[in-house]
């Protein structure tokens, strides 16, 4: 499962790049909106990559950062 | 001995090369700074990352000190950088910056930066246009790298048409990279501030569809800082753009190779950007955060007060993170996590607006110019090295 951190999210965008089938941005805020927390094979790196990827480690994948 | 920063760099794409051995012996080590503070560098990937993310080192203006002798020379300034200004969160710890930078995040997303893609297109044709019918040689700067970036954030300030050209000599005086005494750079920044202000002022009279409008509209900040946030926005957008897009230009020259994998399809150009930014690396001086409190890192302790200057040149040509000569320039590597647009909360917020821009601008330029090359030899090329964004001065092509 896909966790987020919307307090420390800055809306950088830089998960949307790297999955942007997983990922969107609020139009409110800007900030992070997952458009599916479940994890696939398909989406598994593009996923982990937005992890490393987030500024702010926003994002972690099942509890664990 | 207790050096300072190197910057004398190996030709025009390659960082001073004593960062490379600072980052294979010893990626933390002690840095004696441009006023003499004895603080720290850091030349490695995974450090830079990490005090980059850590909240124990602060961003704070009147924290930072300069990593080299400021620039103009001579001037009598001495004694502690005061705190930044309002609306300048560039220099600022939460939760003043998380105010400032949550009113702007919103505008700056990749889809509303993706929705300007056609307006950027319409801007670096016209430009592109411009080039072709005066002809051969011209300037990439002056006809092209220096104009689109600040005609589009003129339009995503919403400034209008008729204060556009004055705009547009503003911008271009500011950041021609002369050397300029105090006096000059004071009424230069006095004139900027004028003209902001009156910006500010016909918005509120006749509010329209644009990043300014907006901000004025949310009625949660103050004329002060309206004015120094739109500084901030013209100074980090306009100049940085500029240099991307004619460096990246200049080495897609060098490297016909790679220049080939690009025109044929082999690398993508999104790739290209990315890969360019990190080979790049215009924020070549790195950036500076000041340690809040003692910080045990990497086998040594920065003492609360220390200020760490953390290369991004030298980090993203680190090979534990790049694989494959990161020296070199190849489209065809993954370069995303690089830090040419920093990382943690300050990370760069016009980060996707600088994509859309070099996009859209290497490909126009690569499809409009066939037969594109530089009009001078390389050695020729005279570099903008003093400066906090590495540039130069003049990019002299031909077709």
């Amino acid at each position: 499962m896909i966790e987020v951190n919307r307090e420390r999210c800055v809306g950088a965008g830089m998960c949307v790049l790297a999955a942007p089938a997983v990922f969107d941005q609020s139009d409110e805020d800007g900030r992070v909106v997952v458009l599916d927390v479940s994890l696939s094979p398909d989406n598994l790196d593009p996923v982990r990559d937005a992890v490393t990827l987030c500024p702010s480690q926003a994002l972690s994948i099942g509890g664990s950062s | 001995m207790i050096e300072s920063l190197p910057t004398v760099r190996c030709g025009p794409f390659d960082p001073p090369s004593e960062l490379g051995t600072f980052r294979e012996s010893k990626p933390l080590r002690r840095l004696m700074f441009g006023d003499g503070h004895i603080g720290w560098l850091i030349t490695s990937y995974d450090l830079a990352k990490s005090v980059l993310a850590d909240p124990r080192f602060s961003a704070r203006a009147e924290l930072q000190r300069p990593e080299v002798p400021p620039r103009p020379r001579g001037s009598t300034k001495p004694g502690q950088p005061e705190p930044a200004r309002p609306g300048l969160f560039i220099r600022m710890d939460p939760p003043q910056h998380t105010r400032y930078r949550t009113l702007l995040t919103r505008h700056f997303t990749v889809r509303r930066m993706n929705e300007l893609e056609s307006r950027v297109e319409r801007i670096v044709d016209d430009h592109l246009s411009g080039m072709q019918a005066v002809g051969p040689p011209a300037d990439l700067v002056e006809a092209f790298a220096r104009p689109v970036p600040s005609l589009v954030i003129s339009e995503l300030l919403g400034v209008p048409d008729t204060d556009r050209h004055e705009f547009q000599q503003l911008l271009a005086e500011s950041f021609n990279g002369e050397v300029r005494t105090e006096e000059e750079a004071i009424s230069l920044q006095n004139r900027s501030l004028n003209f902001i202000g009156r910006l500010i002022h016909h918005k509120r009279q006749q509010p329209s569809e644009d990043l300014l409008s907006a901000l004025i509209g949310s009625g949660e900040l103050t004329d002060d800082e309206l004015e120094g946030m739109t500084f901030l926005l013209l100074v980090a957008g306009h100049e940085t753009t500029t240099h991307m897009l004619t460096l990246g230009t200049f080495a897609l020259l060098s490297n016909p190779d790679q220049l080939k994998s690009l025109r044929v399809g082999l690398s993508s150009v999104d790739n290209a950007v990315e890969e360019l930014l990190r080979y790049l690396t215009i924020f070549h001086f790195g950036i500076t955060r000041t340690a809040l409190v003692d910080v045990e890192l990497h086998d040594e302790v920065i003492t609360e007060g220390e200020c760490v200057s953390i290369s991004l040149p030298a980090a993203n040509r680190d090979p534990s993170e790049f694989y494959g000569r990161p020296g070199e320039l190849d489209l065809s590597r993954k370069a995303s996590g690089h830090l040419a647009f920093g990382h943690g909360i300050h990370q760069c917020l016009g980060q996707q607006l600088a994509r859309v821009q070099m996009r859209v601008g290497y490909a126009a330029l690569l499809r409009r110019f066939p037969t594109l090359r530089l009009a001078v030899p390389p050695e020729e090329v005279l570099l903008r090295d003093q400066t906090i964004i590495y540039g130069v001065y003049r990019l002299p092509v031909a077709w």
